[in-house]
């Protein structure tokens, strides 16, 4: 109700401004990009380099499942060159922000080309795909079926009880961004867009490219080697809604949630009391509050099983910058930190 | 096997005894509020002053961050001033009561969703205010027993001239001085109540649980003693019943709790008693006979 009262009044707001305003050539200096949310931002500014201006419209510590945008983010986009958006049906307000604003430039979609996780009603996965050493290419990879060769689809929700359209997003889990091999795809996705509008540039974005592809390499095993030392019986993470579909499939973790793919879904008494049983069963000492979102009901959790609230993790934002998450690579190695150091064998 | 449906829950998870404990708190306070309010036609207005509210809750985050004491005060005081404001306007013009205050609680309404976005938080506040009834922790539910106390309490000093007041309000203004008193006294009681309403369930349900158990229990009963009893025991059975079936059938808590009041409500207008319809059928054809 409100979403489509403020809606109107801004699509009004930019339709008038649209004829007042005079159009404006596009200047020397730097692209103008957008990006939807803080992690795309940070890997269109790593591949972009000086060549862009990044805008994220939805900053750190912010929830893009439920944002809502405003009349700056209208202008933001309308004057841009290149719009990132995640895709997997992340964004539900993008496609009518970029109608009103009259889009006209370049659009990436950073997931095109992944194999993306399809949550299942009655999935069970036990034996969870560990991430092997498959070979990491470096940069010249640009296809998304060399990963699809290692992963298949099945998925990583172990909520057996849920429907698949109950999180009130589409088919897919859209939090692709937690597994590095494939935002090293997002990057292949926008250094590919980068230098089909810009040529001129196009050899600095490709170096850039490499330099990305090899730190998100250095990154991957590290964390491999973080969570390989998890014990067994201790690869179940408990968080406020499922975003680690993804993180789960790669590192062999398995991640459970009152909630399902969104922060909007509200827990039904099932999800919650699923969950204690589980926590009891298996002993599990940690439960993960999320930077964005509200963690009353982990708290509950926390208190009627006696589970520590094992630190905060980062699923859909990044912090601050200067923050403990302020790039991807410094939320990724923060993520694993917190769940080596609480799930780990020392505890 | 009732055992299991029914008690084990309860038996077996904490979350589901404090759920349950909040739902009969809730039930205590918010619902004979409801009675009154819908004895005096205003049962929207407990809607109304739900959105009046919610501004006052979110700038109690912005202020302090999920403090409950912050957005609770805010909560109250943004009602209040949205009471007292159409209250004024209602007396001292010739505006109906429910111009007046649709007018300061869409005021009300619009200033808050101002105040929020231009501190720029991208976090969706209104969906950090829904409490859920599953979550509450033991600040929230001490507050729910406080003003489920303080309303039993203030209802009965009231009762009097809240009653006269429903019945005819221009007669106890003239004879009495406790008219204002009443009505600003009653209306403190719907924004506290949706106050508290609001940690537990969150806007929508914490007005559905004031209004739908006294509309149910109209069609049973006609003396306000009567009904304040069966409202109160209708809406203790709705929260029984929605957790129970928010926990066997795997659907949202709120809803479903305010959905089995709603089935509640059918059911007594098709079979009440009291003004029901099957009964006005069955009277209809022993009139002609």
């Amino acid at each position: 109700m409100t979403t489509r009262r403020s809606f109107l009044a801004f699509a009004l707001t930019v339709a008038v401004l649209s004829l007042v305003a005079p159009s404006t050539a596009r200047p020397d200096g730097p692209l103008p990009v957008v990006a939807t949310f803080s992690i795309l931002g940070d890997v269109l500014e790593r591949v972009g380099g000086e060549h862009v201006a990044v805008t994220t419209l939805v900053g750190p510590n912010g929830d893009t499942h439920v944002y809502e945008p405003t009349p700056s983010d209208a202008r933001a986009v309308r004057g841009a060159a290149l719009l990132m958006t995640n895709g997997l049906e992340f964004e539900g307000w993008i496609d009518r922000l970029v109608d009103v604003a009259e889009f006209d430039g370049e659009r990436v979609v950073a997931t095109d080309g992944i194999e993306p996780i399809v949550p299942n009603e009655d999935a069970h996965h036990d034996g969870e795909e560990n991430h092997d050493g498959d070979a990491h290419d470096d940069g010249e990879n640009r296809d998304g079926d060399a990963h699809a060769e290692g992963r298949d689809a099945t998925a990583a929700d172990e909520h057996t009880e849920r429907a698949g359209d109950e999180h009130g997003h589409g088919a897919f889990d859209p939090h692709a961004w937690h597994d590095p091999e494939l935002v090293a795809v997002y990057a292949d996705n926008v250094a590919d867009a980068l230098a089909e509008i810009d040529p001129d540039n196009a050899s600095d974005y490709r170096n850039n490219l490499a330099a990305y592809h090899a730190e998100l390499a250095v990154l991957d095993s590290e964390i491999e080697a973080m969570m390989a030392a998890l014990p067994e019986n201790r690869r179940i993470v408990v968080t406020s809604h499922d975003a680690f579909g993804y993180f789960g499939r790669a590192y062999g973790l398995t991640f459970e949630a009152p909630r399902g793919l969104s922060t909007e879904d509200e827990a039904s008494a099932t999800d919650v009391a699923v969950l204690i049983r589980q926590i009891r069963e298996r002993n599990l000492p940690a439960v993960f509050i999320e930077s964005i979102g509200d963690r009353r009901l982990l708290d509950q959790i926390a208190r009627e099983t006696g589970a520590v609230i094992g630190g905060t993790l980062y699923t859909g934002a990044l912090s601050e910058p200067g923050g403990p998450a302020g790039t991807y690579l410094d939320m990724m190695r923060h993520n694993a930190t917190t769940l080596r150091r609480a799930l780990g064998p020392n505890q | 096997m009732i055992w299991n449906a029914v008690v084990q829950p309860f038996v077996e998870f904490g979350f589901m005894r404090r759920a349950l404990l909040g739902g009969v708190a809730i039930s205590l306070g918010a619902t004979p509020v409801g009675v009154f309010l819908m004895l005096r036609r205003m049962s929207l207005t407990g809607d109304a002053m739900a959105h009046a509210i919610l501004p006052g809750a979110a700038v109690g985050y912005l202020v302090a961050g999920l403090s409950l004491g912050a957005m609770t005060v805010g909560g109250l005081v943004a009602g209040m001033t949205v009471a007292l404001l159409s209250g004024f306007v209602t007396r001292v013009t010739r505006s109906g009561e429910d111009t007046s205050l649709a007018a300061f609680y869409l005021i009300s309404l619009a200033l808050g969703v101002l105040i929020v976005s231009t501190r720029g938080s991208n976090v969706d506040l209104m969906h950090v205010l829904f409490g859920t009834v599953l979550a509450l922790d033991d600040a929230a539910l001490a507050l729910l027993c406080v003003i489920a106390s303080l309303s039993l309490v203030t209802l009965a000093l009231l009762f009097r001239p809240l009653v006269l007041e429903c019945a005819d309000p221009e007669f106890l203004r003239s004879v009495s001085g406790l008219s204002a008193v009443t009505h600003f006294g009653f209306l403190a009681l719907i924004v506290l109540n949706l106050v508290g309403g609001f940690h537990a369930l969150g806007t929508l349900m914490a007005v559905g649980i004031m209004i739908l158990p006294a509309a149910a229990a109209r069609f049973w009963v006609e003396g306000i003693g009567g009904l304040v009893t069966v409202a109160v025991a209708i809406a203790m059975l709705a929260s029984l019943c929605g957790l129970l079936l928010s926990y066997h059938f795997d659907l949202p808590s709120g809803p479903a709790i305010i959905l089995a009041a709603g089935f509640v409500y059918g059911v007594s207008l098709s079979i009440g008693p009291a003004g029901g319809l099957l009964s006005q059928a069955l009277s209809h054809r022993r009139l002609e006979a």
